[in-house]
């Protein structure tokens, strides 16, 4: 068992933190709305979805079917980047207007946004299973996977680095985004106090559709990156992950940018690590056991801080 | 207030019957198989299987067998007519026990079913108790016989043959001195997977990693990093082909080299497309024959009229199928008509299918223990014969 973890350390750590990262960009949308709305956006996981399903859309339309290099790769990648976000940012709107926006003005409670929320979930999931079968579907590979370098038993691909460095990237830009500019200010405010901020001049109606769309644009990048790095969707794909990022998000401090991020770093390790000694059968039960224990002791979760004292 | 809350309600009520009704399973109550107005009462014979869901290839083939058998019986002057009421469980133990009460209800004659063994567990007690004659041309694990049932049979060996024949292949065919055997835990590709470890222990042959996968899961790669330092010689793994697929992939990039064997659940194009390139070499086994490119001649036509009909090469279970409805129908052109009836009359039969020779022993199970090979070779499904004269490439 721990021969087992010692042997496989490093390879479960790079591993860990790949799985991770996606964790993280999809954990970021709903620690964001939750942040605001208080509402956990149950449908965030179709979200995802839908962008997988744009990546692969994008590569079939340049005709891409061997894999990339150079100038070429670098193209692939940004188109499928660009259509995925833009998909995902879309759907994430289009959600926020129709599920969740008629039930805010109405004043209806938040179960009800809840129940809209898993609703708006299953029709999704269903539409798309209609619409491209309940198969698997394959991305052609567009990226060679070649092997940088090894620490020890661990692999440094070049997938694993792409994942990475793309999900720090854009906690940074968006921790950056939330912390100097002005609608980012208005987040913050509203997350804090929606009454005070509509009377301090926030438009909240704007603010809500940017929290939104900013959480699909980073689950639409994290559904390109999982088309790279996996190479397969389907009509359920979102769902599993959902769950793992929402359990990320809370891992790291529910409302908190920076611990969406941790969260899903963290737990994508911990599944390895958990793998790695017990058993692959037991990655959920480890990292579960793990969420539980540690919100028994610190129940605002690793980073603890919450959206509206995010500080620059 | 009081109105918000009473749209709220009116909203959640609808949410809920949205998820009910999508929580439900699918049931196609859709029938076909064959023209002709009924003359004197139509009887009809239930397949049930996948026929959506990760896995649906499988049960489809079968379906399609039972379909071209049901339409070539129909067309026969002064038949009985037979109508086919499909029940799809997507592979699920847990709908497959929703579909068989279904066909009880819908008081069907006989079932060519269920396609997995995890439904036949939950399913067949059902058929048993409501005397349904049911013969599986696909649920291969072995303790399905071991039940006492008396309408249950199944037209191929199980995995006491599969399992250890894969593993007796390994060790000598493929000479491999270690070996990773890896599961997805269900009742198929955990029962196999146990019979292919106990015997590889038997020949001598080193099992340097075991593992249980969760098939959903996008992510193999604990499997991959216990796999990598064992330097296997082979990876043997039990379980159905959309998780194995994204195994031999991630395994292939991940560096692991040694050959990949598995079962008939992965026995489909569909491994091919989800593995890419790293499915090739790939060695799968089945108790069930392969019906394209025999030098048979019932089994050219079997295969002619499949192509035809389906546009589609006959795959894996389609013979199996075809012969398990064909049983049924000998039964029924004998003048039998009730399931009791049509039960002594299949459980005695000697027949010559397009697959194998069928006839069963006292428990159901089929008498007889041939094992094939196939290999996949440049992207594309090469029979290789039983595994007496199969001899893989690599």
């Amino acid at each position: 068992m721990w021969n087992d973890f010692t042997q496989q350390f490093w390879s479960s750590t790079i591993d860990g933190l790949t799985n991770g990262a996606i964790y993280g960009l999809v954990a970021m949308g709903y620690t964001l709305v939750y942040g605001v709305l208080r509402l956990i956006n149950f449908a965030h996981s179709e979200v995802f979805m839908i962008g997988t399903f744009a990546a692969l859309g994008a590569v079939t339309l340049v005709g891409v079917d061997s894999p990339q290099s150079g100038l070429a790769l670098v193209g692939v990648l940004l188109l499928m980047a660009l259509i995925a976000m833009a998909a995902s940012g879309g759907v994430a709107v289009a959600l926020e207007r129709v599920a969740y926006r008629p039930l805010r003005k109405r004043g209806a409670s938040r179960l009800a946004a809840l129940i809209s929320a898993i609703g708006a979930s299953f029709f999704m999931q269903e539409v798309f299973a209609i619409w491209k079968g309940r198969d698997q579907v394959t991305f052609p590979r567009v990226m060679n996977k070649d092997v940088w370098f090894n620490i020890g038993s661990g692999q440094v691909r070049n997938d694993k680095v792409l994942v990475i460095v793309a999900a720090v990237v854009m906690m940074l830009l968006l921790d950056r985004f939330v912390n100097t500019t002005r609608l980012g200010r208005g987040i913050r405010a509203t997350a804090q106090d929606p009454d005070t901020a509509v009377l301090m001049g926030v438009n909240i109606d704007r603010v809500v559709m940017t929290t939104f769309l900013i959480g699909g644009i980073l689950a639409g990048l994290a559904a390109a990156l999982y088309g790279v790095f996996f190479e397969i969707t389907q009509y359920n794909v979102g769902f599993l992950l959902g769950i793992k990022a929402f359990t990320a998000a809370v891992l790291g401090g529910i409302g908190n940018i920076r611990g969406a991020l941790i969260g899903g770093l963290v737990l994508g390790l911990i599944e390895n690590y958990g793998a790695s000694i017990f058993g692959t059968q037991w990655l959920d039960v480890v990292a579960f056991s793990v969420l539980v224990l540690v919100l028994m002791f610190r129940p605002t979760g690793i980073l603890g801080e919450n959206l509206q004292r995010a500080r620059v | 207030m009081r109105r918000a809350y009473s749209r709220g309600l009116v909203a959640a009520a609808a949410a809920s019957a949205l998820l009910l009704s999508a929580c439900g399973g699918n049931d196609n109550g859709g029938s076909s198989g064959g023209g002709g107005s009924s003359g004197g009462g139509t009887l009809s014979i239930g397949f049930m299987g996948a026929q959506t869901g990760p896995n649906a290839q499988l049960g489809i083939n079968i379906s399609n067998g039972v379909e071209l058998a049901l339409e070539q019986h129909n067309a026969k002057s002064g038949v009985k007519q037979v109508k086919l009421i499909k029940y799809d469980t997507q592979g699920d133990p847990t709908q497959a026990t929703n579909q068989a009460k279904k066909a009880v209800t819908d008081k069907v004659v006989a079932i060519v079913g269920p396609a997995f063994s995890g439904e036949s567990k939950t399913a067949d007690p059902i058929f048993e108790e409501a005397g349904i004659p049911n013969v599986s041309p696909s649920a291969t694990n072995a303790l399905l016989a071991k039940n006492g049932w008396k309408f249950w049979h199944r037209v191929l060996a199980n995995d006491d043959v599969q399992g250890p024949g894969a593993a007796d292949f390994l060790a000598k065919t493929v000479g491999a001195k270690t070996v990773a055997v890896i599961d997805d835990q269900s009742d198929y590709g955990k029962g196999l997977a146990d019979a292919v470890r106990k015997q590889l222990a038997t020949d001598g042959v080193k099992v340097a990693v075991n593992d249980s996968i969760n098939p959903d899961a996008s992510s193999f790669a604990p499997t991959v990093n216990k796999v990598k330092p064992a330097n296997v010689d082979a990876v043997y793994f039990g379980g159905y082909y959309s998780a194995a697929g994204k195994l031999v992939k991630q395994l292939r990039d991940g560096g692991v080299q040694g050959t990949f064997m598995s079962g008939d659940g992965t026995l489909d194009a569909q491994f091919i497309t989800g593995g890419g390139a790293a499915a090739n070499g790939a060695l799968l086994t089945c108790t069930c024959s392969s019906a394209v490119g025999s030098s048979d001649p019932a089994v050219q036509k079997f295969a002619s009229d499949y192509k035809a009909k389906f546009n589609v090469d006959p795959a894996t279970y389609s013979a199996e199928g075809f012969d398990a409805a064909n049983i049924f129908l000998q039964a029924i052109d004998a003048g039998k008509t009730s399931p009791s009836d049509i039960n002594d009359f299949v459980s005695k039969i000697d027949y010559k299918g397009v697959s194998k020779q069928i006839k069963f022993d006292s428990n159901g199970e089929l008498a007889g223990n041939l094992l094939f090979v196939t290999e996949v070779k440049n992207g594309k499904l090469a029979f290789l014969g039983d595994t007496s004269q199969a001899k893989p490439s690599a």
